[in-house]
């Protein structure tokens, strides 16, 4: 396959990701502007800043307000992670690539783009919010079974794995990142409800509320939401599950191509490091350093890749 | 139905009976009712915009994209009358072949005093960098997509040979899937020839044409200016269904003295290359400098053997409308036949006598430029205002050499889904050939466009036309 | 003056740029051929920094060899050496051979279009009938009015620029002589080569003069900036439209990085 076409796919897997990760913020944070409007700008202005987009948002509005924060995240053309801008990077890579792709793919991102083309035409008012989001947890997950169900597995259904999950791993760190001091021992304040809602929100933004409850009885304790966002395997969203979905299908292309590449040895250091931490450990060396470091070590395997299978130059 | 007698329509002849190729459509036609079909139209629209087949249209302030619009009556052709077609185009591309060979070698046509010297010696789509140059089995232009209109029950004439890189033919199947996708039932009840295997054969047909260093399969790929070419469209689908890379200019190198396409493992050769990028824009070492669509030294490597480009440089010559008045010469030159298919009969307004006629009948006849295409910079005469006339007789004496001029032509006419019922509008039909050193082929069929506007002549996408599926049925 | 000679050769072109080129190409036209008068007896190039993509004849029969530079590269040599017999025949190459019909020559590129300098200059002589004499009284004309001079501003005059600027280099002579000869209906063509002079060895650069063909002898040389025809101490390398289409050397290169050239030629007789 071209390399334009792999980078191609790998972005436009991205964007799909980043469609949904988008639409998930503005729920989780429309959930506490409902429940709670006391919370409310504070938490649009971390929703912002776990985006990095607050300093774009704050040159736009002067104020922080929901109506133009959800509007800001769901059709600024500006803004390049709202669901417009994603969801139409997401096309413009899928038309790049069309020919690795089974036409339903095509047809499942094509029509994802054209429904919200319409949807987002007009700036959205808070009663459709619901609806819409709904479209767009629709259409992404008629992409994803398209691709599941029609794609060859091959080096083209590889790449698309490995954007989803690096997209995926990317959203989950920032919210960490953003949020870690609510999760740190040292301010914990136990049963203190302001808490419960922002660890709530976490979980929110990372579609990960449901699964937190099943498998921990729906007791809040930071310490468990952390290690259950970072490390545990089980879930979909966590760094370690994505991570050895990258390694697995960078192993996929390694065997298919019979050669081995400077990123496969990087990608096993980060998912060598997830299988060998605990919580505690993680805890001890710091929160936030850690996740600073996932970050950077992420970034540079995004480069390796793009290097060691030439999606530009 | 008989609206305008002057014109042939190819389904109403006179009175209320259909011509024969239509007998069964007509019937099932009068079991439909008119607001159910306009509601399969709707959908069909709907799935054209799923399906992306879609061209950009340019000058607006934000690119757009738009659909050609589609009409579900399909275009219906006799067994006997597409084999006498297929015969005509099967000499014409044969003989445009060997013109080309023949322009870029001796130019015996020239020595022999069948088309003057300056026909060439003019012409801006005569390229100097191909003297000399014999591509594999001399093919030269691969794909040609020649314009036939119709005047009458068996007046078929050629309006123009598209010898450098036709498009279209992606509605051509695209079209015929929407029609069995939507009325299956009158394909049982039809007889229609199949036009889905033209990928398949496209790619047999490119494979042949390989340069001698390659040794086994040979790699295609189809050659994009991209995604924001206003038929991008039709190179992503024919590349996907011939099962090929779709490449861009980037994405090529000269390495190893092939040209290469950067992929995941490293640098691959190409064998031929269908390339939608145009002369000019092709390689900006050896033509525009300035151009980023194209691929340094691919010229070169051409030239040294290393990759077939399909069609070659410089076919534009034989597909100039002022090559196009020496048609019947050029065929009767190279194949020793008359040729089978007619030409519209055309004043070369170079000619002092031809231009004073054209100026004095400037009204009835239509005009083009002679390197124009898509129906751009054109005349209908009949259509036009004093101001419009006025306007282009200063350009005609200003320019003589720059335009052609031939009859108003009173195109057929096929009926179309209006908001009545049935409503006949002028159509035209381009057939695609394929050559190879195999021989030619011809898909059964083509593209029917069809002016939307009630009355007009005019047939291109880019002004208002549609298309149709076109049926050939067999015997 | 002999009317054969056995030249020896030795041409090397360096490129230092200041910064790594990412990627470059190069066309060279830089391979004499053996034809009558003029028998190649060896002939090597050599690439240091680059290497040879392919070699094809173009519609010149100019032999090329597109070059690649090696990515990253900061300087690259191309050295030809190889020995020439060449013998004197009145600078006369003769009857038109191969593909390209005449009437090209008599087409004019951008670098050769007669404008007003030209064809003023083309009328202030009186035009002897034959044409060959009037090819020379032209050469002997251009020379007067623009006299030779290494004095130049820029590298890739028109014909047009050099009348207006007076003074000219080989070059520059042999534009205003396919343009003037052009504008005179004479199919013309540019020759890029070797000189010998006689009283060095080394020389300051590669040679260029004209080609029109004249309806008896066929092609003819016209050296105007030494006023004569080539004789035995030329060795004719490319032939092309003007300049652009003979040039030993011509590309295209991504980066940003300035560009210096430096020649170095011997031609000796052996």
């Amino acid at each position: 396959m071209l390399g334009k076409t792999a980078g191609g796919v790998f972005w436009m897997l991205r964007y799909m990701e980043r469609t949904e990760n988008t639409a998930r913020m503005i729920d989780a944070g429309l959930r506490i502007s409902l429940t709670r409007s006391s919370a409310a700008e504070s938490e649009w202005t971390s929703i912002l800043t776990a985006m990095g987009l607050l300093s774009a948002y704050l040159e736009k509005h002067e104020t922080v307000e929901g109506g133009k924060v959800v509007n800001f995240l769901l059709r600024d053309k500006s803004n390049p992670s709202s669901v417009m801008s994603a969801v139409e990077a997401a096309r413009t890579n899928a038309r790049l690539v069309r020919t690795a792709l089974t036409r339903e793919v095509w047809e499942a991102v094509n029509e994802c783009w054209m429904d919200l083309r319409d949807l987002l035409a007009r700036p959205v008012r808070e009663q459709s919010l619901p609806d819409i989001l709904q479209v767009i947890r629709q259409r992404s997950a008629y992409v994803r079974g398209s691709l599941h169900g029609t794609m060859v597995r091959n080096d083209v259904y590889d790449f698309a794995r490995i954007g989803t999950f690096f997209e995926r791993a990317d959203n989950a760190a920032r919210v960490l990142d953003v949020k870690y001091y609510i999760l740190l021992p040292s301010i914990m304040h136990v049963g203190s409800a302001s808490d419960n809602v922002q660890w709530e929100t976490i979980l929110r933004a990372t579609s990960s509320a449901r699964a937190y409850q099943t498998l921990h009885e729906g007791e809040y304790d930071p310490r468990m939401i952390a290690r259950f966002l970072i490390l545990d395997k089980r879930l979909p969203r966590s760094l370690a599950f994505c991570y050895r979905k990258i390694s697995d299908n960078l192993d996929y292309i390694a065997k298919d191509y019979g050669d081995r590449m400077p990123c496969h040895g990087m990608v096993e250091k980060i998912c060598h490091r997830f299988e060998t931490m605990t919580i505690d450990k993680i805890f001890e060396y710091g929160l936030h350093e850690f996740v600073t470091e996932f970050l950077s070590e992420s970034q540079a395997l995004g480069r390796q890749i793009e290097i060691d299978y030439r999606f530009y130059e | 139905m008989a609206e305008s007698p002057k014109f042939y329509d190819e389904m109403y002849g006179h009175g209320d009976a259909a011509r024969v190729p239509y007998s069964d459509y007509a019937k099932w036609f009068s079991g439909e009712e008119v607001g159910n079909l306009r509601r399969k139209s709707s959908q069909a629209e709907a799935l054209f915009r799923l399906t992306g087949i879609t061209f950009n249209v340019y000058g607006m302030e934000e690119e757009t994209e738009r659909l050609i619009p589609f009409d579900i009556v399909p275009r219906i052709i006799t067994a006997k009358e597409w084999a006498m077609l297929e015969k005509g185009i099967d000499q014409r591309v044969r003989a445009i072949n060997s013109f080309l060979h023949d322009i870029y070698h001796r130019q015996e046509i020239v020595r022999a005093g069948r088309i003057p010297e300056e026909m060439i010696a003019k012409n801006d789509a005569f390229l100097p960098q191909m003297i000399g140059v014999a591509p594999p089995g001399n093919i030269y232009t691969h794909i040609v997509g020649t314009d036939l209109v119709r005047t009458g029950e068996n007046e078929f004439y050629v309006l123009e040979d598209n010898a450098r890189t036709p498009s279209g033919v992606s509605y051509m199947l695209e079209n015929r899937e929407t029609m069995l996708h939507m009325f299956p039932e009158l394909f049982s009840r039809n007889k229609v020839r199949r036009v889905s295997h033209y990928p398949r054969s496209l790619r047999r047909s490119l494979s042949a044409c390989a340069p001698p260093v390659c040794l086994e399969n040979p790699v295609v790929a189809v050659l994009t200016p991209g995604i924001h070419n206003s038929a991008y469209y039709e190179h992503a689908f024919l590349a996907d269904q011939m099962g090929v890379e779709l490449v861009e200019g980037q994405d090529l190198r000269v390495i190893d003295g092939r040209v290469a396409m950067r992929t995941t493992k490293g640098y691959e050769p190409i064998d031929v290359l269908y390339r939608r990028v145009d002369d000019e824009f092709l390689d900006p070492m050896n033509f525009n400098p300035d151009s980023v669509l194209g691929v340094p030294g691919i010229l070169d490597v051409y030239r040294a053997g290393g990759i077939t480009i399909a069609n070659a440089p410089g076919t534009g010559i034989a597909d100039d409308k002022a090559i196009y008045s020496y048609m019947p010469e050029i065929v009767e030159f190279y194949t020793g036949e008359k040729a089978i298919l007619k030409n519209v009969p055309t004043w070369r307004c170079s000619e002092p006598e031809a231009l004073q006629y054209v100026l004095d009948n400037l009204p009835e006849l239509v005009v083009k430029e002679v390197h124009g295409s898509g129906g751009y910079g054109m005349l209908v005469g009949p259509a036009a205002s004093k101001k419009e006339l006025a306007a282009f007789r200063a350009k005609l004496e200003a320019k003589p050499g720059n335009y052609i001029a031939q009859p108003t032509l009173s195109l057929s006419t096929v009926p179309i889904l209006a908001k009545s019922g049935l409503a006949p509008r002028h159509v035209d039909l381009r057939p695609f050939a394929l050559a190879s050193p195999k021989g030619v082929e011809i898909i059964p069929g083509g593209l029917t466009r069809v002016a939307l506007k009630k009355g007009s002549l005019v047939v291109n996408s880019s002004q208002g036309g549609g298309t149709k599926d076109t049926w050939v049925l067999e015997d | 003056m002999n009317n054969k000679m056995k030249l020896k050769i030795s041409h090397t072109t360096s490129y230092h740029y200041d910064k790594p080129v990412p990627y470059a190409l190069q066309q060279l036209r830089l391979r004499p051929k053996s034809r009558p008068n003029q028998a190649v007896l060896a002939w090597d190039i050599n690439i240091a920094g680059g290497r040879r993509q392919v070699s094809f004849e173009d519609e010149h029969a100019n032999t090329v060899d597109l070059i690649s530079f090696e990515p990253g590269v900061q300087d690259i040599t191309v050295h030809c050496e190889g020995e020439v017999d060449v013998s004197d025949n009145a600078g006369v190459t003769g009857k038109h051979l191969g593909f390209v019909p005449l009437w090209l020559f008599e087409r004019s590129t951008p670098l050769t279009v007669a404008g007003p300098n030209v064809r003023g200059l083309v009328s202030e002589f009186d035009k002897p009938k034959d044409t060959l004499e009037m090819l020379h009284e032209l050469s002997a004309h251009i020379l007067e009015k623009v006299p030779y001079s290494t004095d130049q501003t820029s590298s890739e005059l028109t014909a047009e620029q050099v009348v207006e600027a007076g003074h000219g280099v080989c070059q520059d002579h042999a534009h205003v002589f396919i343009a003037a000869a052009r504008s005179l209906g004479i199919p013309a063509r540019y020759v890029s080569g070797y000189l010998m002079m006689d009283d060095r060895v080394s020389q300051d650069a590669s040679h260029a003069w004209a080609e029109a063909h004249t309806p008896g002898l066929g092609w003819v040389g016209f050296d105007i900036s030494n006023g004569i025809s080539p004789d035995a101490r030329y060795v004719r390398v490319a032939t092309g439209l003007d300049y652009l289409g003979a040039a030993p050397v011509s590309g295209m290169r991504y980066g940003h990085g300035t560009e210096n050239m430096l020649v170095k030629l011997q031609v000796e007789q052996q």
